[in-house]
C-alpha cells in the first residue's frame, strides 16, 4: 500500500500511530513492510491455502463471533442433500462439467428453498426449450454474470431452513469447518512456505483483535485480484470478515485498492462489459427477451434489488428521456445484448480474427499494461482504425513504428494497414469532475486551468463524438439508428476561453442527470423515490442524492476539524452517503452497539429511529423486532435482524449458494503456471478458469507442478507496482522527474538467486517464459526472500511492469511474458503469478529474440495442449 | 500560517559574535523578525515514496540530472545536489524492525472520542501507543529524506564574497541566483556536502526552503506533499519540542537506537534549522557524524597568519637592523 497508495497510506501510519497492529503478507518486502510490524512473505498464488488456514484456526479453536454469526450470516442455514463439497469430490464442487468447463450450481442451493441464482435463472428458462441448454449456459456464464449485483447478490425466494444451535451436518457452519479441516499450520506452511510459528502469530493477532469490542480490516490490490482464482481470495477474506464480526462495523471491512484514482467509479458507472450502471446486469441475446423477462430473471423478490425494475426503468428514461415509454418497454430493446464474454481479452482475439476492426483506447496502454501484450499489438496491427486518448504517445499509439515486433521482424510497418489517431487528452486538474474512491466516495475536482493545445477532456471528446454522430445520421430511418438518435445528448456548454470556439460539456449537468429528476424536473434525493412507471430519470441509481436539492454534494469539504470522525459533510459516499455498508451490523440484534469503543448506528426506542455517527444502511424506522408477514416482498420482506440489506436473505454469505461461477466455497488451486503440484486436492488448477486462447502460436502455456519440462521455468515470478511510476507509464515514464526516480526496467532477485544464476547487481539479466523474452537491470536485494516449499527452496523474481519501449525511461514491458488464462468470473488475467527462467546477460535481438522463446518451448515440450488440462 | 511581515533593509548586526548567537536571524541582521522556520524530518515514518523530491523539482523548475539506474536500493537520484534539493536515502539492513506490542490492550481508551478529535490530530497528541521493539522480521528498510540543514553558523554563507548567499528573516539560508558569480567557494565550505555547482550554468544551488512560498504564508513543498508528515515544517522551538517528544516515546518503547541529529544548539554548527530523527548512526544515512562549520577556525587561524606575520616581519626587521651593523 505504502508503494500504490502512499497518500492512502498516511492513515494506515495513522492508525499504527494510535496502536493498530500492521501486519503485511506479500511475497517480497516493500515499503509497506517496512513500516509493518509484522512482514509475511509466502508464495505467491498461495493465498487461499494461507487465508483458508486462519479460517480453519478460528473455526478450530471457536473464535468466531458466535452471536454475530449466527443473526446476520448464513452460518446457520442448511443446504440441500446434492450439495458435494470438494472433500467429497477431491477439489472439485458438485455440478462440474468437465467438458464445458463450467458449473452447473444448482446443487449449492439451501435446503427447502428455491434458489434462483442471478446469474443462472434466465439461462435456465432459456436451457429448458430443446437443444437451448449446453451453448446457452456457458455463453451466459461466460457473460461475466458474476459481477452483478455488485456485491454477488443473487435472487432468492422463500424461506431457508435454519439451525441457530449450527450442530445440523448441512448447516452452512458445519460444510464451512469440514472443507476448510484440511488446512491445517502445516499444510499452511508447505504451500505458502509461512513458517508456523509466524502463521499462528498472524492468527493470534487477527482473532485477538476481533469481536465485540475490536476490529480489523483487510486491505488487498490487484496482488488478490489478478489470478485465475481472484475473486476467491477476496471470498476468503470474506469468510474471515464474517466469522469474526468485522463487517459492517467501524474499523472492519476489506477495502479494496484500486489501480487508478476512479476505478471504483469506472465500475459503479461501469466500462465494463457485463453491467450496466449501478451493478445492473447488461442483457443477454436471448431470443424475444424484454423488459419484463429481463427483471423477472434478473431481480430477486426480496431486499432492495427487488427495485431493480424501478432502477432499470430511471436508468432508459435518463438515456432515452420521451421517447422512453410504456409502450416501447422504455427502449429497453435499444440496448446492446451480450453473447458471451467481450472482455477486453475476447477482444483482442477478435481484432486477431479480423472482427473487430476499431477501437477506442482512452486512458488505457495495453501495448504495456495487459497480459500478453504481444498478443495485444498483434490485435492492434490487425484494426482498421485505432483512436489513442493519452497525455503522451505512448506505446500504444507507436507499437506500429518501434515496437518490438519491428525489431525482431515479426511485423513491418509498411504491411500494417491500421489507420491511428492520437488525440491528446487533459489531466484532472484541467476539466471538472469526480473521482470515487474505494470507499464509494464521490470526490469533486474543479479544473485549474485550461488544457493546453490540442488536449481535452473525455467528457469534451464523448460529447461532441456523439454530436456530430448524430449529425450524420439525422434524418435517417433505418431502425438500428434509432438508439442514438433518440438518446438525449443536450448537455449544456460553455465556451473555453484559451480555444476560441470550442464548447466544454458542463460536468456538473451530467452529475445531475445521474443524480436523477422527478416528473417535474426536480432533483431526487434518494433511489427510495425511484418509479418504475417512467415518472422519474436516474442515469445510476445508486448514485442517487449526489446532487440532491440541486446541490453537488460530492463538492463538499468541510474539514475534519469541524465535524465528527465519519466526516458526513466531506464528499458524497454511494449509497445515500453512507460511510459504512451494512452498518446495521455494528449494532446486536436488539439495536444496541456491540460495545461503546465500536458504536456506530444503533436503535433510539425513543424515537423509533435509528441513528448514530453514520447514515443508517437501513430503513431508518424499521424496529429490530420487526418480522416480515409471510407475503412481503422487496425491503419489507427483510426483518429487523437482517443488516445486508441488498442480499435476498439480508444475511452475508459465508457460503454463496448462486452468483459464483467457480463455486461456492473458496478451495486452494495452484495458478496456472505452478511449480509445484497442488498439495491439497488431486485438482490442480482453478477447473473452469477461463482460457481465452487456447490455440494461439502467440500465447502457449507451460508445463507445471511435477509434469515434465515444467524445470524449464523454475522460478516463481510476480509482476508489480513501485511508488515511482503509474501503471503503464503513461503518465510516468514520460515525465521527467519520475523518470529519473526509477529510469530503467528491472528485476529483484535474492543474492541467493543471484548466486544459482550467476546475475550481476546492476547487470543485466533476461527473463523468458512459453510467451516471450525480456531483458531487465538487476537489482540484488535481501528484500526478496527464497522460501522452502514443500522441503525445496523456491525463488521469486520480482518484476515491476511500468516499462515499455517509449518514453524517457523505456524498458522491456514485462507483460511480454504473461498469458491470457483469466479468472471465470471477473476475466481479469493471472500476473500476479507465473513461472520463469531468469539468465544473466541482455536478451538476442532481431529475430534471435523469437528463436530463443522458441528453443525454450521446445526443450519444456510445449503444445498447444499444454496447460489447457481441466 | 498567516503570512508575516518581512522586516528587510536592516543594517547587518555585525557585532553579534560569529558562534555565540543562536539567533540567525537577528545574527543577520533582522532586528524585528518571525521566528526561526525550519524542517524535523521523522525518518521512523518515512515510507520512502519521494513525493519530496518530486514536489520540489516541480515547485522550483529543477532540471532533470541524470536517468541512471545506481542499483542503490530503490535510490537512483544518489544524493543532494544541484539539481537534487531533497533526496530519500533507501538503507536495507539485517536488523530487527522494532515493532508494536500485540498484546497492547486497549481498556481504558475512548477511542470514540480519540477518532471524534478528527483525522487532523497529531499522532503525538492522539493518545498514541507507543512503538516497542518486539519479535520481529531481521530485516529492515531504513528510508529518509535528507536537505539543507541550515546550519545556524552556515559556513557557505561565511565564504561567499558576493552576498549571493544570505539569511533570511526566517533564518534560513538562501542562494540568490542573480548574484551567485560561480566562484564555487560555497562548496567545499559546506561540511555536509550539500550545496553544488550546477555543471552547465556554474552556479551554486540548494535548498532555499521554499523562500518564496514561506513569504506568502505557505509551507515548503516537501512537506505539504509529504503523506505521512515525516517531513514537518514549522518554528524551529515548536520543532525541537515535538521532536524530543517522540524521541522519548520512542527511546521509553525500547528503540534505543533512535536519536536526533543537527537538534543541539550546541553542536559544531550551532544546531540545524533542518534537523532529523533517525533509527541508526549517522554514517548509515551518509551523514557527518559530528559536523563542524567549516570556518569555526578561520578567525584563529587569522589571528595566527597575524601573528606569524608579525613575526616574519619582526624578524625581517631586526636582520635587515642587524646587517646594517655590521
Amino acid at each position: 500500500m505504502a508503494e500504490c497508495h502512499p497518500v492512502g497510506f498516511q492513515w494506515v501510519m495513522e492508525a499504527k500511530a494510535r496502536g493498530a497492529t500492521v501486519i503485511h503478507v506479500d511475497p517480497r518486502f516493500t515499503r509497506t513492510s517496512a513500516l509493518a510490524d509484522i512482514h509475511v512473505p509466502l508464495r505467491a498464488g498461495t493465498d487461499i491455502a494461507f487465508l483458508g488456514g486462519i479460517i480453519n484456526y478460528v473455526l478450530q479453536h471457536e473464535k468466531d463471533f458466535r452471536e454475530y454469526v449466527v443473526a446476520y450470516t448464513n452460518a446457520a442455514t442448511i443446504l440441500t442433500e446434492d450439495y458435494q463439497d470438494t472433500e467429497d469430490l477431491d477439489g472439485v464442487f458438485s455440478g462440474l462439467d468437465p467438458e464445458e468447463r463450467t458449473y452447473d450450481f444448482h446443487t449449492w442451493q439451501y435446503e427447502g428453498m428455491e434458489v434462483q441464482a442471478a446469474s443462472g435463472q434466465r439461462d435456465q428458462e432459456y436451457a429448458d426449450q430443446p437443444g437451448g441448454r449446453k451453448r446457452s449456459t456457458k455463453s451466459v456464464r461466460q457473460a461475466g454474470r458474476g459481477e452483478a449485483h455488485g456485491s454477488g447478490g443473487a435472487a432468492i425466494s422463500g424461506q431457508p431452513q435454519v439451525d441457530p444451535t449450527l450442530q445440523h451436518p448441512r448447516c452452512v457452519y458445519q460444510v464451512l469447518k469440514r472443507h476448510y479441516a484440511r488446512y491445517t499450520p502445516e499444510i499452511v506452511e508447505q504451500i505458502c512456505g509461512v513458517p508456523q510459528d509466524t502463521f499462528r502469530r498472524v492468527c493470534e493477532h487477527l482473532t485477538d483483535n476481533s469481536g465485540r469490542d475490536r476490529t480489523s480490516a483487510f486491505v488487498y490490490s490487484v496482488g488478490w485480484t489478478q489470478h485465475t482464482v481472484g475473486v476467491q481470495y477476496i471470498r476468503s477474506a470474506a469468510v474471515l470478515q464474517q466469522l469474526l464480526g468485522n463487517m459492517g462495523r467501524p474499523g472492519g471491512g476489506i477495502v479494496a485498492l484500486r489501480g487508478h484514482a476512479s476505478i471504483q467509479g469506472s465500475t459503479d458507472i461501469p466500462t465494463l462489459f457485463n453491467l450496466l450502471p449501478g451493478y445492473i446486469p447488461m442483457p443477454h441475446a436471448h431470443a424475444h427477451l424484454d423488459l419484463d423477462s429481463f427483471i423477472q430473471g434478473e431481480s430477486p423478490r426480496k431486499g432492495y434489488w427487488a427495485e431493480m425494475r424501478a432502477y432499470m426503468v430511471s436508468l432508459l428514461k435518463a438515456w432515452w428521456g420521451p421517447a422512453a415509454t410504456p409502450e416501447n418497454d422504455f427502449c429497453f430493446d435499444y440496448l446492446p445484448r451480450l453473447t458471451g464474454s467481450h472482455s477486453t481479452y475476447e477482444t483482442v482475439m477478435a481484432q486477431l480474427a479480423g472482427d473487430c476492426k476499431g477501437y477506442f483506447l482512452m486512458g488505457e496502454n495495453p501495448a504495456v499494461g495487459s497480459a500478453n501484450a504481444k498478443m495485444q499489438r498483434l490485435g492492434m496491427a490487425n484494426l482498421e482504425w485505432l483512436v489513442v486518448r493519452d497525455f503522451s504517445l505512448i506505446e500504444s499509439a507507436t507499437w506500429w513504428k518501434d515496437g518490438p515486433e519491428i525489431e525482431t521482424g515479426e511485423l513491418r510497418t509498411e504491411d500494417i494497414g491500421t489507420e491511428i489517431f492520437f488525440l491528446p487528452a487533459a489531466a484532472h486538474t484541467e476539466k471538472d469532475g469526480s473521482f470515487t474512491n474505494t470507499q464509494r466516495l464521490l470526490q469533486w475536482h474543479h479544473q485549474a486551468v485550461e488544457p493546453s493545445g490540442d488536449a481535452r477532456s473525455d467528457l469534451w471528446f464523448v460529447y461532441h463524438l456523439g454530436r456530430k454522430i448524430r449529425e450524420k445520421l439525422a434524418g435517417s430511418v433505418d431502425r438500428a439508428d434509432r438508439p442514438i438518435l433518440d438518446l438525449t445528448w443536450d448537455y449544456p456548454t460553455r465556451p473555453m476561453p484559451s480555444h476560441p470556439g470550442d464548447a466544454e460539456p458542463d460536468a456538473e449537468a451530467v452529475l445531475a442527470e445521474i443524480n436523477g429528476w422527478d416528473a417535474e424536473g426536480g432533483p431526487l434525493s434518494s433511489y427510495e423515490q425511484l418509479n418504475d412507471d417512467g415518472s422519474t430519470a436516474c442515469g445510476c441509481w445508486i448514485y442517487c442524492g449526489v446532487y440532491s436539492d440541486g446541490v453537488n454534494q460530492a463538492s463538499r469539504r468541510k474539514p475534519s476539524t469541524e465535524q465528527d470522525y465519519t466526516a458526513l459533510e466531506w464528499g458524497w459516499a454511494w449509497p445515500a452517503n453512507r460511510r459504512v455498508l451494512y452498518n446495521r451490523a455494528s449494532a446486536d440484534p436488539d439495536g444496541r452497539p456491540w460495545s461503546r469503543r465500536k458504536a456506530l448506528i444503533w436503535w433510539d426506542g425513543e424515537k423509533a429511529l435509528w441513528t448514530g455517527h453514520d447514515i443508517a444502511d437501513f430503513t431508518a424506522a424499521k424496529s429490530p423486532w420487526y418480522r416480515p408477514p409471510t407475503d412481503a416482498t422487496g425491503a419489507e420482506a427483510l426483518s429487523g435482524v437482517d443488516p445486508f440489506v441488498m442480499q435476498a436473505d439480508g444475511k452475508s454469505w459465508l457460503f454463496v449458494p448462486a452468483g459464483l461461477i467457480d463455486g461456492p466455497l473458496p478451495a486452494h488451486y495452484e495458478p496456472q503456471e505452478s511449480p509445484v503440484p497442488n498439495l491439497l486436492y488431486s485438482q490442480q488448477r482453478n477447473p473452469v478458469r477461463q482460457i481465452v486462447s487456447m490455440v494461439h502460436p502467440n500465447d502457449r502455456f507451460q508445463p507445471s507442478g511435477g509434469q515434465p519440462g515444467a524445470e524449464v521455468f523454475p522460478y516463481t515470478m510476480s509482476t508489480y507496482r513501485i511508488a515511482e511510476h503509474h501503471t503503464a507509464g503513461g503518465m510516468s515514464r514520460y515525465q521527467p522527474y519520475l523518470s529519473e526516480l526509477a529510469p530503467e526496467m528491472f528485476c529483484e532477485v535474492s543474492p541467493e538467486l543471484a548466486a544459482e544464476r550467476g546475475l550481476e547487481h546492476a547487470g543485466w539479466a533476461t527473463i523468458v517464459t512459453a510467451r516471450n523474452a525480456i531483458e531487465a537491470r538487476v537489482l540484488v536485494t535481501e528484500r526478496m526472500t527464497p522460501l522452502t516449499i514443500d522441503g525445496r527452496v523456491l525463488h521469486h523474481v520480482g518484476l515491476p511492469y511500468h516499462w515499455g519501449h517509449g518514453g524517457l525511461a523505456p524498458g522491456d514491458a514485462v507483460n511480454d511474458l504473461t498469458h491470457l488464462s483469466l479468472d471465470p468470473n471477473s476475466h481479469i488475467q493471472e500476473v500476479k503469478v507465473g513461472q520463469c527462467d531468469i539468465r544473466p546477460g541482455r536478451r538476442p535481438r532481431g529475430p534471435a529474440r523469437v528463436e530463443l522463446v522458441k528453443e525454450y518451448q521446445r526443450r519444456a515440450g510445449i503444445t498447444e495442449k499444454t496447460g489447457t488440462e481441466i | 500560517m498567516a503570512p508575516v511581515d518581512i522586516v528587510i533593509g536592516r543594517k547587518p548586526d555585525l557585532t553579534g559574535a560569529m558562534l555565540g548567537d543562536t539567533d540567525p536571524a537577528h545574527q543577520g541582521g533582522y532586528v524585528d523578525h518571525p521566528p526561526r522556520m525550519g524542517f524535523f524530518t521523522d525518518t521512523s515514518v518515512c515510507i520512502g515514496c519521494k513525493a519530496c523530491e518530486v514536489a520540489c523539482k516541480e515547485w522550483n523548475a529543477i532540471p532533470e540530472d541524470g536517468l541512471v539506474f545506481t542499483g542503490m536500493s530503490m535510490d537512483n537520484t544518489q544524493g543532494l545536489g544541484a539539481d537534487t534539493w531533497r533526496h530519500v536515502a533507501f538503507v536495507e539492513q539485517r536488523k530487527p524492525l522494532a515493532v508494536q506490542d500485540p498484546g497492547v490492550l486497549h481498556d481504558g481508551v475512548d477511542v470514540l472520542a480519540l477518532a471524534a478529535q478528527g483525522s487532523g490530530t497529531p499522532p503525538d497528541r492522539a493518545g498514541m501507543t507507543p512503538t516497542t521493539p518486539g519479535d520481529p522480521g531481521d530485516l529492515r528498510w531504513l528510508m529518509a529524506s535528507d536537505v539543507c540543514k541550515h546550519c545556524t553558523h552556515a559556513a557557505c554563507l561565511d565564504v561567499c564574497p558576493t552576498g549571493s548567499l544570505f539569511r533570511t528573516e526566517f533564518g534560513t539560508v538562501v542562494v540568490q541566483e542573480d548574484i551567485c558569480n560561480g566562484c564555487g567557494y560555497c562548496i567545499p565550505a559546506c561540511p555536509y556536502g550539500v550545496i553544488d555547482q550546477r555543471k552547465d550554468d556554474g552556479r551554486a544551488w540548494k535548498c532555499t526552503l521554499c523562500y518564496d512560498r514561506l513569504t506568502v504564508g505557505q509551507e515548503p513543498a516537501c512537506a505539504k506533499n509529504c503523506p505521512t508528515n515525516s517531513i514537518q515544517f514549522g518554528p524551529l522551538d515548536e520543532l525541537r519540542e515535538r521532536a524530543d517528544a517522540r524521541l522519548a516515546r520512542l527511546q521509553e518503547a525500547g528503540v534505543s537506537d533512535a536519536r536526533l541529529y543537527g537538534r543541539d544548539p550546541h553542536d559544531g554548527v550551532g544546531g540545524d534549522g533542518a534537523f532529523f530523527l533517525l533509527l541508526d548512526e549517522p554514517e548509515v544515512y551518509g551523514l557527518p557524524p559530528d559536523p563542524v562549520v567549516t570556518t569555526r577556525d578561520l578567525p584563529a587561524m587569522w589571528r595566527r597568519v597575524g601573528a606569524a606575520a608579525l613575526v616574519l616581519v619582526g624578524t625581517a626587521v631586526a636582520a635587515f637592523a642587524a646587517g646594517r651593523r655590521v
